[in-house]
């Protein structure tokens, strides 16, 4: 039954990408640790953590299209549920310094020692736990996605007007996060972290571990996004985005189900975001930036929305460019983030899959044609 | 008559868009079976009448009981669906990045709520029964082809076929005929009248040859309130209502 639903998604798309994702999970830890240091195949520990982020950001950009690509909600504030699964991961990593920290408190955090404080807060308890973090990772996001949701999809918020708040709801993140009394160490958010499930977190053995983990939750998270819009309630989804009120007229609760995939995709975003802190050591406030938010947009767009495939590719291939032109030409980078984002919208409505499945063939198959949203409302 | 026995009971509804009275008491039966016919002039509240009913809008003040004991007036749109209510719009609206198939399948009756559609794989019979609707829609050829490619009058029927599937009691319908060709006209003539065997069916339409096509029950609204009721022949003889579509 359950294996049923899984595979109902899995069509020619889903193969090419999770055979990528196979070959990379074998070929990375091999050409990282089989290789010696100056073989021309070998990765280094940098590289690895790099590829690591871009799987991360892949996985949000899924989570991402399968709310705006399927069910029209275009999200400003995706990165909020990617960062606190990134802060719920970043305190389990801080809580496993112990006494390791610069003043030597087995019981406080540095920033916490810092300020003064004299004991945890309450809700930094249970983060000792690698398998309790591991819950909040998903139940954090999800649950401020739900109450959001809740809210807002009662009150038919929808289109621009749900757009602008969800931009609101990160960026009152970011500000309550640079609080230091917030309690999540301000500024510099958390960083300095020694180990993780008690492996060291710069070996270079660790870094292919938790590549190869991100490579797994991103296979994960295609294959339940696959089954999902696949299944009767997908097509309830893509229903609600083309048509809302006809929906509503038929008896579907769509509140409900903007909801369903509102929080899923935030619990997504989230296991996101805690893959991403221990590849990159930090985790601080300017991860809630507004613009963070609309990158992700970026992603899904240049890569074909509501293709799931599309987002995937498009967040490997505009993050790989990030790094090319920030290091080659780095005060040209936001023009050529911006110059892409306006092509791809006057030229590539439906991305990079869009484009190639146009190219193969005038007439769109079953799946292509339902995928693919009427119109670019959300821009 | 009590209210008891009638499948829709409208009393003295009544509903305001800043300060115009689109319903103006308006009180209406229908009974279990009944295929009515409502004609009016633009701006009568034919539109609005269908709004109340389905839970779009909500009455100033009026009673709407559904079979007699459910008060539609506090519910939304979905419940009052979910209750045996189906509408059709004025402007054909399938969902066009759907297949013929899909839009029937997606309104066929079954459970609503998400963790039931998310596994939810049709049965032998839900197949059949969108087979048959199929048939009678005529949309047989079409079934694979996505909704949004479809002619006009290919989609109307589509989406009498998708209220069809939803087997609602009572059924609305808004201008079927608009835009359609005369042959077109005649046969969603022949397909309403044999739906309303089964269902109860409430018809709203401007155009006379086809209301004569049906040739059922005719309830004449202006200005938000009936202004007269009968046979099409009876109406139509009424020298209010002629003033009213004449002009005064």
């Amino acid at each position: 039954m359950l294996t049923r639903f899984f595979l109902m998604g899995l069509d020619k798309k889903a193969g090419v990408l999770l055979t990528v994702l196979a070959v990379l999970a074998v070929a990375v830890p091999f050409m990282a640790l089989g290789t010696a240091p100056d073989s021309p195949w070998h990765l280094s520990t940098h590289t690895v953590a790099l590829l690591g982020k871009y799987l991360c950001f892949a996985l949000l950009a899924l989570s991402l299209d399968l709310v705006w690509g399927y069910v029209g909600i275009l999200s400003l504030g995706h990165a909020a549920f990617f960062t606190l699964g990134g802060y719920a991961m970043g305190m389990y990593l801080m809580r496993q310094i112990g006494s390791r920290g610069v003043y030597g408190n087995a019981d406080l955090p540095d920033f916490m020692v810092f300020l003064n404080w004299t004991e945890l807060p309450w809700y930094w308890h249970g983060f000792d736990h690698f398998w309790f973090a591991a819950v909040m990772v998903m139940v954090v996001p999800g649950l401020l996605a739900f109450a959001f949701g809740w809210f807002a999809f009662r009150s038919r918020v929808t289109g621009v007007y749900l757009s602008i708040i969800t931009q609101a709801l990160t960026f009152a993140l970011m500000l309550a996060f640079f609080r230091n009394d917030m309690g999540f160490g301000g500024n510099n958010g958390l960083t300095d972290f020694k180990e993780i499930l008690g492996f060291d977190i710069q070996a270079a053995s660790t870094r292919v571990g938790l590549f190869v983990a991100t490579v797994v939750a991103l296979a994960i998270g295609y294959v339940l996004a696959s089954a999902v819009v696949a299944s009767k309630l997908g097509k309830v989804l893509i229903a609600v985005r083309d048509a809302e009120s006809r929906v509503r007229f038929m008896g579907y609760e769509t509140d409900r189900y903007k909801l369903f995939a509102w929080t899923l995709s935030a619990c997504m975003a989230g296991v996101a975001g805690a893959l991403y802190v221990p590849q990159v050591g930090i985790i601080n406030p300017s991860e809630f930036s507004p613009a963070s938010s609309i990158e992700a947009v970026i992603w899904v767009a240049v890569g074909g929305r509501g293709t799931l495939a599309g987002p995937v590719l498009g967040a490997v291939l505009v993050n790989f460019g990030k790094s090319y032109f920030t290091a080659a030409l780095p005060e040209l980078w936001l023009f050529a983030l911006g110059g892409l984002f306006v092509l791809v919208t006057l030229f590539l409505p439906k991305g990079i899959l869009g484009l190639a499945a146009q190219l193969r063939q005038r007439l769109p198959s079953r799946g292509a044609v339902a995928g693919t949203p009427a119109g670019q409302k959300g821009v | 008559m009590s209210a008891e026995d009638t499948l829709l009971y409208l009393d003295g509804v009544s509903v305001s868009f800043d300060g115009f009275r689109a319903l103006n008491s308006l009180s209406l039966v229908i009974e279990p079976g009944e295929m009515r016919a409502i004609i009016g002039p633009n701006g009568a509240g034919k539109t609005t009448m269908m709004d109340v009913i389905t839970g779009k809008t909500r009455p100033d003040t009026g009673t709407i009981l559904f079979e007699g004991r459910t008060d539609l007036t506090s519910l939304r749109e979905p419940a009052i669906a979910n209750l045996g209510i189906g509408r059709k719009f004025q402007r054909p609206t399938v969902f066009e990045m759907h297949t013929v198939w899909d839009n029937l399948e997606l309104s066929l009756k079954a459970p609503r709520r998400p963790l039931k559609t998310l596994t939810y794989s049709a049965t032998k019979e839900d197949r059949a029964r969108i087979e048959e609707i199929l048939d009678i829609t005529r949309l047989s050829p079409r079934r694979d082809r996505p909704a949004g490619s479809l002619s006009h009058g290919e989609k109307q029927w589509l989406e009498i076929g998708m209220l069809l599937a939803q087997d609602p009691k009572l059924l609305l319908v808004d201008e079927p005929v608009a835009g359609m060709t005369d042959a077109e006209t005649e046969q969603t003539a022949h397909l309403l009248k044999d739906i309303a065997g089964k269902h109860s069916v409430i018809v709203v339409e401007h155009d006379m040859v086809f209301v004569r096509e049906l040739g059922v029950k005719v309830t004449v609204l202006h200005e938000g309130s009936v202004l007269a009721e009968g046979s099409l022949d009876s109406v139509s003889a009424n020298k209010q209502v002629i003033d009213v579509y004449l002009g005064r």
